[in-house]
C-alpha cells in the first residue's frame, strides 16, 4: 500500500478499525521508519489499540494513546501529545478513530491542520455484515455522519465484511458486490480489501488490492 | 451462512427485543451495555418505537412500570451500580404483577467497581435485589446468539407469567462479537386484559397498584404469586450438559464462566480426567435436578465465577450437600482462565474427588 503522511481510519462501530491499523502501521513501517499509530477512540473503552502495546513496542512503532486507555478510567481522553501528529511532519501516522459519528468527534481539534496540510487519506472500514450497515444506503448514512462529526470528507473505502470466526473466501466474495456498489453510491475508489491473513492465499487471484490482516489478540 | 451478521451481544439484545416487539426503551448509559441504548437510539424512531435516555436509572425503571402498565412490551438495561438504583421500581413491578425486561451487563464491584466484566450480581439477581417476597426470572445467555434468543424468551416468559425477566450477562458477553442468526419465530403476544388502555365505557377500571391496605389481602397475594413462582420451577427450568454422563468431576458455571470452563472440561478428558460441565440457563428458576442427579456419580463439584463464590451456595443447596463443592473463583472484573479451570479439575482429581 502507498500511504500519505497521515492515514484516518474511521467507520461504524465494530467494523475492524482497529485490527486495520495496527495491520496498516506493521507495514507502513517497512516502508518508512518514522511510523506513528494513534489510539484517538473516545467511545469504546475496551478493544484499543493499546491492547497491542507490545507488538507495536516491538516493531519500534511509536503508539500515542490515552494513558487511560485500557485501565477502569471510563473517560473520553485524547492523549496528551495528539498536537504531534500534525505538528511533525516528519513522522507518517496512522489514526485509529473512535466508531460512528461520536467517535469521529475526536477529530475536531485536528481536523483544520490535517485539512490544510492535505496530505491525507480519510478511510471508511465497511463490513456488510454488520446489522446496521447491510446495504449501500445505510453504510453512506453512517458515512455522512462521520463525515458532518469528524470535519473531515472521506476519499476511500476499506472492504472488511467478514463474519468474525466464521467468515470463509465465499463470505468475502459475497461482499463484494456491497463494497461496489457502497463505492458507486459514494464516488469513492475501494482501496483494499482485508481479510484475514489464512484466507489471503485462496483469495489472492479473485480479489484486487487484498490486504492481509493478523488479528491482534485482546490482551488483558 | 448468509443470512448470519456480526454483532456485538448488547447490539443482539436491543436487535432481539425489537423483534420481538419491544416498542418502548428506557436507560440510562453505563459501560459495559452503553451500545444496547446506542442501538436503540438509532433503531426505535425509525419503527415509530420510543427510545428514552431517562434522566437517572430511577427514572427510567419507572417509565418501564408505565409502558408495561399499559400492556406494552417494554425493557430498560443498565449494568450493575443502575441496576442497584432500579431496585425500588422493580420491587414495585414485582408488586403489581407487571412484566417487562431487565438487562444487567455486569461489571465489577461493588460500588463504582470498574468496567471489566463479574458475575458478582448473582445474588441480587437470583434473590430480588430489591425489598419484599419475589423473584426474576433469570436467564444467563453464554453467546452472542443465546443474547438475542433469550431476550426473546425473556419477553415471551415475562408476559406468560406476568412477571419481569432479567438477562443476567457481563462485561464479556456485551462486549464480544460473534456470528448471529436473527431468523426468530415469534409467538404472538398474549392478550392482556389486565392492562390499562381505557375502558371505553365497556368494561371495569382496571387498577395497577402494589399498595395494599388490609394484611390478608397482601399475605393472599403473596401466597398467589409463590404458587406461580413453584409453577415456572417446574416448567421453565433450563440447563445444558455437557460430558455429564460419566463424569466424576462436575463443573457448574454460567454465561463466560462456563465458556471457559467447557475447554478446561475438553482439555481434561484429553488427560483422562472424567470431567464435566453443569450450566445453568435459568439462574432463576436453578436446575436442581442435574445436580441431584450428578451427585450419584460425581465426586466433587466446582463451581467456577467471576465473583467470590455466590452460586456455590446453590449448587450445594441442589445437590443437598451430598458431594464437596469446592469454589474456582476470579473476582473485580478478571476472569479465570481455562488452565486455572483445569488446575482446578486436576486438584480435584488428584484427591480422589474428595475433600
Amino acid at each position: 500500500m502507498d500511504y500519505k503522511r497521515i492515514t484516518l481510519l474511521c467507520g461504524h462501530y465494530g467494523s475492524g478499525k482497529t485490527n486495520i491499523a495496527v495491520n496498516m502501521a506493521m507495514d507502513l513501517k517497512k516502508q518508512y521508519d518514522n511510523t506513528v499509530i494513534a489510539d484517538l477512540d473516545i467511545v469504546n473503552p475496551y478493544f484499543r489499540t493499546k491492547d497491542s502495546k507490545d507488538v507495536l513496542e516491538q516493531a519500534g512503532i511509536r503508539l500515542v494513546a490515552s494513558q487511560y486507555a485500557g485501565t477502569n478510567l471510563d473517560i473520553p481522553a485524547m492523549p496528551q501529545e495528539m498536537y504531534s501528529l500534525t505538528d511533525d511532519r516528519s513522522i507518517k501516522a496512522i489514526l485509529d478513530i473512535g466508531g460512528d459519528d461520536r467517535g469521529a468527534l475526536a477529530l475536531g481539534r485536528l481536523a483544520p491542520s490535517i485539512r490544510k496540510e492535505g496530505d491525507y487519506e480519510m478511510l471508511m472500514v465497511i463490513n456488510r455484515y454488520r446489522p446496521l450497515t447491510r446495504d449501500a444506503a445505510s453504510t453512506i448514512e453512517v458515512m455522512r455522519e462521520i463525515e458532518y462529526a469528524g470535519g473531515i470528507p472521506f476519499t476511500g473505502l476499506i472492504n472488511n465484511s467478514n463474519l468474525g470466526d466464521e467468515t470463509t473466501a465465499q463470505v468475502v466474495l459475497d461482499s463484494v458486490d456491497y463494497a461496489e456498489e457502497v463505492a458507486r453510491a459514494s464516488g469513492l475508489p475501494l482501496v483494499c480489501t482485508t481479510v484475514e491473513k489464512s484466507l489471503y492465499e485462496e483469495l489472492s487471484d479473485k480479489l484486487e488490492r487484498l490486504f492481509p490482516l493478523t488479528l491482534q489478540p485482546k490482551i488483558r | 451462512m448468509a443470512d448470519k451478521v456480526l454483532m456485538k451481544g448488547n447490539e443482539a439484545i436491543a436487535e432481539a427485543a425489537i423483534t420481538a416487539g419491544c416498542r418502548f426503551y428506557f436507560g440510562y448509559p453505563i459501560t459495559p451495555q452503553t451500545e444496547i441504548a446506542a442501538y436503540m437510539a438509532k433503531r426505535m424512531p425509525k419503527i415509530g418505537g420510543t427510545f428514552l435516555q431517562a434522566e437517572s436509572e430511577i427514572a427510567a425503571i419507572n417509565m418501564v412500570y408505565g409502558v408495561a402498565s399499559a400492556g406494552k412490551r417494554v425493557m430498560t438495561s443498565s449494568s450493575s451500580p443502575g441496576i442497584s438504583l432500579k431496585g425500588e421500581g422493580i420491587s414495585y413491578m414485582a408488586g403489581s404483577d407487571l412484566p417487562g425486561l431487565i438487562v444487567n451487563v455486569q461489571r465489577g464491584g461493588p460500588g463504582l467497581g470498574g468496567i471489566q466484566p463479574s458475575q458478582s450480581d448473582y445474588f441480587q439477581a437470583t434473590r430480588g435485589g430489591g425489598h419484599g417476597d419475589y423473584h426474576l426470572i433469570v436467564l444467563a445467555p453464554a453467546s452472542v446468539q443465546e443474547m438475542a434468543d433469550l431476550t426473546i424468551k425473556g419477553f415471551e416468559l415475562a408476559d406468560k407469567y406476568r412477571m419481569m425477566a432479567m438477562i443476567l450477562a457481563d462485561g464479556t458477553m456485551g462486549q464480544m462479537m460473534e456470528p448471529v442468526s436473527l431468523d426468530f419465530d415469534i409467538k404472538p403476544e398474549p392478550e392482556k386484559p389486565w392492562a390499562t388502555t381505557g375502558t371505553q365505557m365497556k368494561r371495569p377500571h382496571n387498577i395497577i397498584n402494589s399498595l395494599s391496605l388490609v394484611p390478608e389481602e397482601l399475605e393472599e397475594q403473596n401466597f398467589k404469586r409463590y404458587e406461580k413462582y413453584a409453577e415456572i420451577a417446574k416448567n421453565e427450568t433450563m440447563y445444558e450438559e455437557y460430558m455429564m454422563d460419566d463424569a466424576e468431576i462436575a463443573i457448574a458455571a454460567f454465561g463466560i464462566a462456563a465458556r471457559v470452563s467447557k475447554n478446561a472440561v475438553n482439555e481434561a478428558r484429553k488427560k483422562g480426567i472424567k470431567a464435566g460441565l453443569i450450566r445453568p440457563i435459568t439462574l432463576w428458576p436453578f436446575p436442581k435436578e442435574p445436580f441431584m442427579k450428578a451427585a450419584d456419580h460425581v465426586k466433587q463439584f466446582i463451581s467456577v465465577e467471576l465473583s467470590m463464590g455466590q452460586m456455590i451456595e446453590d449448587v450445594e443447596l441442589a445437590e443437598q450437600c451430598r458431594r464437596p463443592v469446592t469454589l474456582c473463583n476470579r473476582a473485580g472484573g478478571m476472569i479465570p482462565s481455562p488452565e486455572m479451570v483445569l488446575a482446578a479439575i486436576e486438584e480435584a482429581a488428584k484427591n480422589g474427588g474428595a475433600l
